[in-house]
């Protein structure tokens, strides 16, 4: 490895995110480092979705960006920019280098295909595995994202798993193509608590991996403070605060921040209430 | 007009107030069982009982499909009972639409998960505030003027003559908490009515409906899977599993010593806001098994 690579996957500079009419997002920076998990926190309307969606040039089509996105390549201090990047350039990258996973996993699934087909059309289109390979590997990758019984949720549909399942499988189908940045936007809001704690065990095991650096979208501060490596907060398209976990919920600089914390019982900031007796 | 109430207005302790738990239940529900479908049919509530007092906030938590929602709606009359009664200051509750529901079941109000259905987007907000004095005044209680129910739920009591879309969806949910209010119920259902919020809001909401539900002396069922909130506004708790009640009681009780194997790993599983980088615990498999254990010792728990 060149010792002049990035320690940066994916580098966030000045990103402006604009309609005609109304800027979504004021200029924004975040890098988010190789085999971390970069927390971005915010009430809702304050971007964040928009955020992730500019990275891969997925916003809706009266929006525009502007500013600078680089995708680090996996080796080598080489990276591509992406703001303003071409189809074909995008299309490289969609699925194969980026992935996204959803609040609601049926986003990612497709109702009428078996969950191996999903996973093995996605290899064997982007990487050209043969019939018996992409089968094999859509099995390991099951058994990462501890799906019981991996090799017979091949054949199965997307409804006839729960909705913890569902996520699973459609972070099996973002992890296909081994991409170097998973976005994950909410991705354990509608869960129930006890299925959601899987869920962020997985994400940390897979950053933890080393090759996969994580981008998770989640209002959920106690979320945020389970498995954020960084954690950035936006507000109105801004970010007001950005730091390691563990100074920003110990020692928030911004008010904003320490409102978002002192309203929630259990953070170190919450008031002395009747906790305290 | 900023949602984010700050630190001084809902960082109080919410429960600061006794429980009037010695006084007449306002609501008492006995042996509730709904089924659904038939051959086999589906028995989303198994046998459920419960008492809400004045001014008293009981809180149902439980998984996704565990009857929450079943159960809140067989409560209010809405869904069918296979077996059980309702009571509502000492009269039956029978089973009916909810638009034909007769004067005296109004007393009983339900604020649904999503305002949007629930709130009409032609009609004023005001009007449909004064849906809920109306029916008030139908039972012969006292009347009230919408623009004060708007202040009260930190709105801008100008904003009467407004239509839903012009409010967020907290400021919507708080309009729909206005016109249940309204309408002076003694007993106040909600159905996971902060779970389509954002998180900042969502605190405040429910420490607002906690607050004016216990100065109406109205009682409250409060359905969420937020157990952090729950934690903050309940002064009882009920831990639901596959329609059947495993675990309740006084809500501190059963957060400092859970006795019910599934409330254990429900509180485990609780994400702390305190920056350690914790992993909450996930629960394997093999341990539902253990959920479905009657822990006789685990129901009722008082204080102590
Ligand atoms: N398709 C769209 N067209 C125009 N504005 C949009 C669209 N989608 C979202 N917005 C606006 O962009 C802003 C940021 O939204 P979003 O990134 O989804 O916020 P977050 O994910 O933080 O909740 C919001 O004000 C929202 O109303
Ligand atoms: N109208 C219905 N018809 C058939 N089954 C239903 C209906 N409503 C709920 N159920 C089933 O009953 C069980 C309990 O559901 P519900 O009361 O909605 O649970 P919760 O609110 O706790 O998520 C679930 O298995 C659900 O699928
Ligand atoms: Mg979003
Ligand atoms: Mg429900």
């Amino acid at each position: 490895m060149s010792s002049s690579i990035d320690p940066a996957a994916l580098t966030i500079e000045g990103l402006r995110i604009a309609t005609r009419s109304h800027t979504i997002v004021g200029g924004i920076d975040l890098a988010l480092k190789r085999g971390g998990i970069h927390g971005l926190a915010g009430e809702s309307g304050s971007g964040k979705t928009m955020t992730a969606l500019a990275v891969l040039g997925l916003l809706p089509g009266s929006m525009t960006a502007s500013g600078s996105i680089r995708l680090a390549d996996a080796e080598g201090p080489a990276s591509t920019e992406l703001v303003g990047a071409s189809r074909g350039v995008l299309q490289g990258v969609r699925g194969r280098r980026v992935a996204m996973v959803f609040q609601d996993p049926s986003t990612s699934l497709h109702p009428q295909l078996p969950v191996g087909r999903q996973l093995t059309d996605h290899m064997r289109h982007h990487l050209g595995l043969g019939k018996a390979e992409a089968r094999q590997k859509a099995e390991a990758l099951l058994d990462r994202v501890r799906v019981p019984d991996a090799r017979g949720a091949l054949s199965k549909y997307p409804h006839q798993f729960s909705g913890g399942q569902r996520q699973r499988i459609a972070i099996a189908v973002a992890l296909a193509c081994d991409p170097t940045v998973l976005l994950a936007d909410e991705p354990t809001t509608a869960l129930d608590v006890t299925v959601q704690a899987g869920v962020l065990q997985l994400l940390r095991e897979l950053a933890d991996g080393g090759d996969l650096s994580i981008l998770l979208v989640t209002h959920d501060l106690g979320v945020m403070s389970a498995v954020a490596d960084e954690v950035t907060v936006m507000r109105q398209g801004l970010v007001v605060e950005s730091a390691p976990r563990e100074q920003l919920f110990t020692s928030p600089q911004d008010d904003y921040t320490r409102s978002l914390l002192a309203a929630l019982p259990g953070s170190s900031f919450e008031q002395t209430g009747e906790e305290a007796r | 007009m900023s949602e984010h109430v700050t630190s001084e207005s809902v960082s109080q302790p919410e429960r600061e107030r006794e429980p009037l738990s010695g006084g007449r239940p306002v609501l008492e529900a006995e042996g509730i069982v709904v089924e659904y479908g038939r051959r086999p049919a589906l028995r989303a509530v198994d046998g459920v009982g419960l008492a809400v007092a004045a001014g008293e906030v009981v809180a149902l938590v439980g998984e996704s499909g565990c009857g929450k929602s079943s159960l809140a709606r067989a409560i209010v009359g809405i869904e069918k009972r296979k077996a059980g009664v309702v009571r509502l200051n000492g009269d039956d509750v029978p089973t009916l639409g909810l638009r034909r529901r007769s004067a005296a079941m109004t007393g009983m109000q339900m604020v649904f998960q999503d305002p949007n259905s629930s709130l009409n987007p032609r009609r004023r907000v005001g009007d449909q505030i004064g849906d809920g004095v109306r029916a008030a005044l139908a039972r012969g209680d006292r009347g009230s003027d919408p623009a004060d129910w708007l202040r009260r739920v930190g709105l801008d009591p100008a904003m009467v003559s407004r239509f839903p879309h012009e409010f967020s969806g907290g400021q919507k949910q708080r309009i729909a908490i206005a016109r249940a209010l309204a309408a002076r119920p003694g007993m106040l259902v909600a159905d996971e009515p902060i779970s389509a919020l954002d998180a900042s809001t969502q605190t405040s909401v429910a420490a607002l409906m906690r607050s004016l539900s216990v100065e109406a002396g109205a009682g409250m069922l409060f359905i969420s899977h937020d157990l952090s909130v729950v934690r903050r506004i309940a002064d009882r708790v009920l831990v639901m599993y596959q329609g059947r009640v495993v675990e309740s009681g006084v809500t501190e009780t059963v957060w400092q010593n859970p006795l019910h194997p599934y409330t254990r790993a429900l509180l485990a599983a609780i994400p702390l806001p305190d920056g350690a980088g914790r992993l909450p615990v996930a629960p394997a498999e093999t341990d539902r098994a253990a959920w479905l254990d009657d822990v006789p010792a685990a129901l009722e728990r008082t204080t102590v």
